[in-house]
C-alpha cells in the first residue's frame, strides 16, 4: 500500500508540445495560399449607342493585332519577341509630335488592341501587361517612384491620390480593345 | 469531526497530460472542415501570369465570373463555360447577375461595381469578347481581368 501511493503517476514531459504546435501553425501558415484579388484593372469603353464619328488619326494609332495562332503584328510589322514592345509605347505615347508616323500628343495617343476569336486569353493578357506595363512606367517616372510603388498607390489616401491623378495628367492611359474578328 | 474523511493519500487532480492532445484534435478537425473559399469553382481556373497587378480596392464591390472548360467534362462537356455564383449561367443572363449584385450594394457603391474575370488562360477570346459586349449592356465597364505574379 504504502509503496503504491509513493509511484503516484507517471508524468508525460509535455515541454516540447509547444514546439510541435508552432511547427504545425508555421507550416500551415506557410502553405495557405489566401484568395487575393489582384489582377489588370481595365475600363470597358461603354456601349456605342451613336456610332462614334470621332476620327482618330491614323498617326495617333498604336495597332496591335493579335490572330488566331497567337501571333502578334504591331504597326503591320510581325512581331517575334516581346522585349521591344514596351519601349516602343513609350516612345509613340511621348512622341509629342516629333516622329510624324507616331503620335501628336500623350492625349490623342490610342493604343488599340485587336483580338480574333480564336486568340488564346493568355496571349491578350500578355499583350494588355505589356502595354499597361508600358503606361505604368510612363507614370511612374513623372511620379518619381518606381513601377511597383505607382501601381500600390492607395486611392483613399488624399495625399497618394494626389500624387497618382497628378502623374496621370495629361497622359489618359488609352487602350482600346476592339471587337475581335471572326 | 473526522468522520468523512479517508485516509487516502491519492491525489484529487485531474490529468491534465492529455489536454494538448485534445486541443489538437480540435484544431486539425477545424483545419480540415474550414472552407477558406465558400463557393466551389465548376471550371478549369489555372490564371494568366501578369507583372502590372493591381489589388482590388474593396472586396464587397466585387462580383465574380469565372470563366473556364468545366472540370466535369463528362456532365458539362469541354466547352468553355462562365461559372457566377456557383451555377453555371449562358452569356445573355450575365446583365441579370450584374444587376443582382448591384442590388445589394447601396446607392453611391452602385457605379463602382468591379467584375473580377477570372478567366483560364486556354481560354479564347472569342468567349471574352461576348462577356465584355454583354457587361457594356448593363453599364458595368470597371473590370478586372485577374491573374497572378509570374513564378
Amino acid at each position: 500500500m504504502k509503496n503504491q501511493t509513493k509511484r503516484g503517476r507517471p508524468q508525460l514531459n509535455t515541454g516540447s508540445m509547444a514546439d510541435i504546435a508552432f511547427l504545425l501553425l508555421i507550416f500551415f501558415l506557410v502553405t495557405m495560399t489566401i484568395n487575393t484579388d489582384k489582377g489588370l484593372m481595365m475600363r470597358l469603353p461603354p456601349k456605342p449607342d451613336q456610332p462614334l464619328d470621332m476620327e482618330i488619326h491614323e498617326r495617333n494609332l498604336f495597332k496591335i493585332l493579335l490572330n488566331s495562332h497567337d501571333q502578334v503584328m504591331v504597326e503591320d510589322k510581325l512581331l517575334d519577341n516581346m522585349t521591344g514592345l514596351r519601349q516602343d509605347i513609350i516612345d509613340f505615347v511621348l512622341n509629342r509630335g516629333k516622329d510624324e508616323n507616331s503620335s501628336d500628343s500623350p492625349e490623342k495617343a490610342v493604343v488599340s488592341i485587336k483580338t480574333n476569336r480564336g486568340t488564346s486569353y493568355k496571349q491578350y493578357i500578355k499583350i494588355l501587361d505589356e502595354v499597361q506595363a508600358a503606361y505604368f512606367e510612363v507614370y511612374a517616372e513623372r511620379a518619381g517612384v518606381t513601377p511597383e510603388i505607382f501601381r500600390a498607390l492607395d486611392h483613399r489616401d488624399p495625399k497618394q491620390k494626389a500624387l497618382y491623378l497628378k502623374a496621370r495628367k495629361g497622359i489618359p492611359m488609352n487602350i482600346s480593345i476592339a471587337k475581335p474578328s471572326n | 469531526m473526522n468522520k468523512f474523511k479517508t485516509s487516502s493519500n491519492t491525489s484529487q487532480e485531474i490529468p491534465m497530460a492529455a489536454l494538448p492532445d485534445i486541443i489538437f484534435m480540435l484544431l486539425f478537425f477545424f483545419m480540415v472542415t474550414t472552407v477558406v473559399r465558400p463557393n466551389e469553382i465548376l471550371v478549369k481556373q489555372q490564371l494568366p501570369s501578369a507583372t502590372q497587378l493591381k489589388k482590388v480596392e474593396k472586396k464587397s464591390l466585387v462580383a465574380n465570373f469565372n470563366i473556364g472548360a468545366p472540370k466535369n467534362v463528362h456532365q458539362y462537356g469541354t466547352e468553355p463555360k462562365i461559372q457566377c455564383n456557383d451555377v453555371f449561367i449562358a452569356t445573355r443572363q450575365i446583365p441579370q447577375q450584374v444587376e443582382e449584385a448591384r442590388a445589394k450594394l447601396s446607392e453611391p457603391e452602385k457605379d463602382k461595381l468591379t467584375i473580377a474575370l477570372k478567366i483560364d488562360e486556354e481560354v479564347k477570346m472569342g468567349i471574352v469578347s461576348d462577356v465584355e459586349t454583354q457587361l457594356k449592356e448593363v453599364n458595368a465597364l470597371k473590370i478586372i481581368y485577374n491573374s497572378v505574379k509570374p513564378q
